[in-house]
């Protein structure tokens, strides 16, 4: 039996969060495919997984645990010496991954998500139209965030400080989707260090090994 | 000496009240500094400079500048606990995953409808903002989803991460204290046998008991424990 497991969905973003922990942290791990269009999700044996009917999920051992960011802050925690260090390396910078880790949950991912639902999910899997006050909405929400962002990298390389950390990674899968709808794309290619940043992380060899590994 | 702890915010605010209820637990020294938001002044330029958002709380410990309530909570109980001691994030890996899990589970699942409903059934009727019944609706609905969870769960644990009382329960405290407290909606807690026990339990802890005074206080001060 795999040491470590994850179940979830590669078009899953929450799921490729938590991949792409293990990636840097260079762990080997089963996949195991959640069929979520039959639904799998919210039944059992998944749900025992994640009461909350919600992938990703996470085995290690007999322990099993849900929400990706907590998945990969106990993963960076628990292999802290292997592969990429992804919770700072002074007492300031691990202080400020705990602070810019909770402005993507709280500030960045809310618009993000609502961006992504409108523009891609809604007419590739739901088939419905996209709501354009919503996305002018969630725009100028992200933008505003956005702005904050650019402040911060003009002062400070990455997130948390000179490195790369969980707060970076959290972003990843969501800003590799966005990316792909052009009026959105240009939040963030028009913002010069927002810009830089986000050419830099995507470029790592863990996050495009696992780009090309699930076709993301 | 060294500078006091600061917190910048006001005590009724949520997210403020859960970095008290942390420090409160921890046994912390702290100044609280009052931030008149009715006068926009988490708006400005100066509280801009710690808390670029311009929401409160913000946190300042010697020249660490913080801001997140969840954030500085997790940043007090890994500085502040004592090595060898249980604390608010537990004692080893395992059950601190646990409760990582469960802090994410009440910021993701429990915060966005209870936020919604504190805001929409406590705080709109106060600064005499309309109540929209859709949003309240969806949100109930939302929330009752969690809390049939959250009743499963602790049927089979006394508290969310396990046997001991974490910052996992603690993150709970504010939104929860506010609708049974100022709202007609107690019942989707206290209709929940497990639920209510988990409440009753939480709510009672004199740090808890502090903070609620903290914000009946009409004048934000000074403040030791």
């Amino acid at each position: 039996m795999a040491e470590r497991k994850v179940y979830g969905a590669p078009l899953s973003t929450a799921t490729m969060r938590a991949v792409a922990c293990l990636y840097e942290k260079d762990l080997d791990f089963e996949f195991v495919q959640v069929d979520m269009r039959a639904g799998a999700h919210k039944q059992e044996p998944f749900i025992s997984l994640n009461p909350f009917g919600q992938v990703p999920a996470y085995q290690e051992g007999d322990a099993t645990f849900f929400e990706s960011r907590a998945i990969s802050k106990s993963i960076a925690y628990k292999y802290l010496d292997k592969g990429t260090q992804l919770l700072g390396k002074s007492p300031e910078e691990s202080a400020q991954v705990g602070v810019w880790t909770e402005v993507e949950a709280h500030q960045f991912d809310p618009p993000a998500s609502k961006l992504l639902f409108e523009c891609l999910f809604k007419p590739k899997f739901i088939g419905t139209p996209t709501d354009e006050a919503v996305v002018a909405e969630n725009e100028a929400k992200l933008g505003k965030v956005l702005d904050v962002y650019e402040a911060r990298l003009a002062k400070s390389k990455y997130l948390a400080g000179p490195d790369f950390s969980l707060a970076d990674l959290h972003h990843l899968p969501v800003i590799h989707v966005l990316l792909k709808v052009p009026r959105v794309a240009a939040l963030f290619t028009s913002r010069e260090h927002v810009n830089a940043w986000v050419k830099d992380i995507t470029s790592r060899p863990a996050w495009r090994k696992l780009v090309d590994t699930y076709n993301f | 000496m060294a500078a006091p702890i600061k917190v910048f915010g006001p005590a009724m605010s949520t997210a403020t009240a859960r970095v008290l209820a942390c420090l409160l637990e921890s046994q912390l020294q702290f100044d609280l500094v009052p931030v008149d938001m009715s006068k926009g002044q988490h708006k400005k330029p100066e509280f801009l400079g710690i808390q670029p958002f311009g929401q409160v709380p913000a946190f300042q410990d010697e020249h660490i500048s913080l801001f997140e309530s969840r954030a500085i909570c997790r940043y007090i109980v890994d500085k502040y606990t004592e090595k060898g001691k249980r604390g608010l994030l537990g004692m080893e890996t395992l059950e601190r995953a646990s409760i990582e899990q469960w802090l994410e589970a009440e910021s993701q699942s429990f915060n966005p409808p209870s936020s919604a409903l504190v805001f929409q059934l406590a705080f709109a009727p106060r600064m005499k903002l309309k109540q929209d019944p859709n949003l309240i609706a969806q949100n109930e609905a939302k929330l009752s989803k969690v809390l049939d969870v959250y009743e499963q769960r602790l049927g089979d644990s006394r508290f969310l991460a396990g046997d001991e009382f974490t910052l996992a329960d603690l993150s709970h405290l504010p939104n929860a204290q506010y609708l049974i407290n100022a709202t007609d909606r107690a019942a989707l807690f206290t209709s929940r046998k497990n639920v209510n026990r988990w409440w009753e339990e939480i709510s009672g802890r004199t740090s808890w008991k502090k903070v609620v005074e903290m914000q009946q206080t009409p004048l934000p001060s000074s403040s030791s424990t």
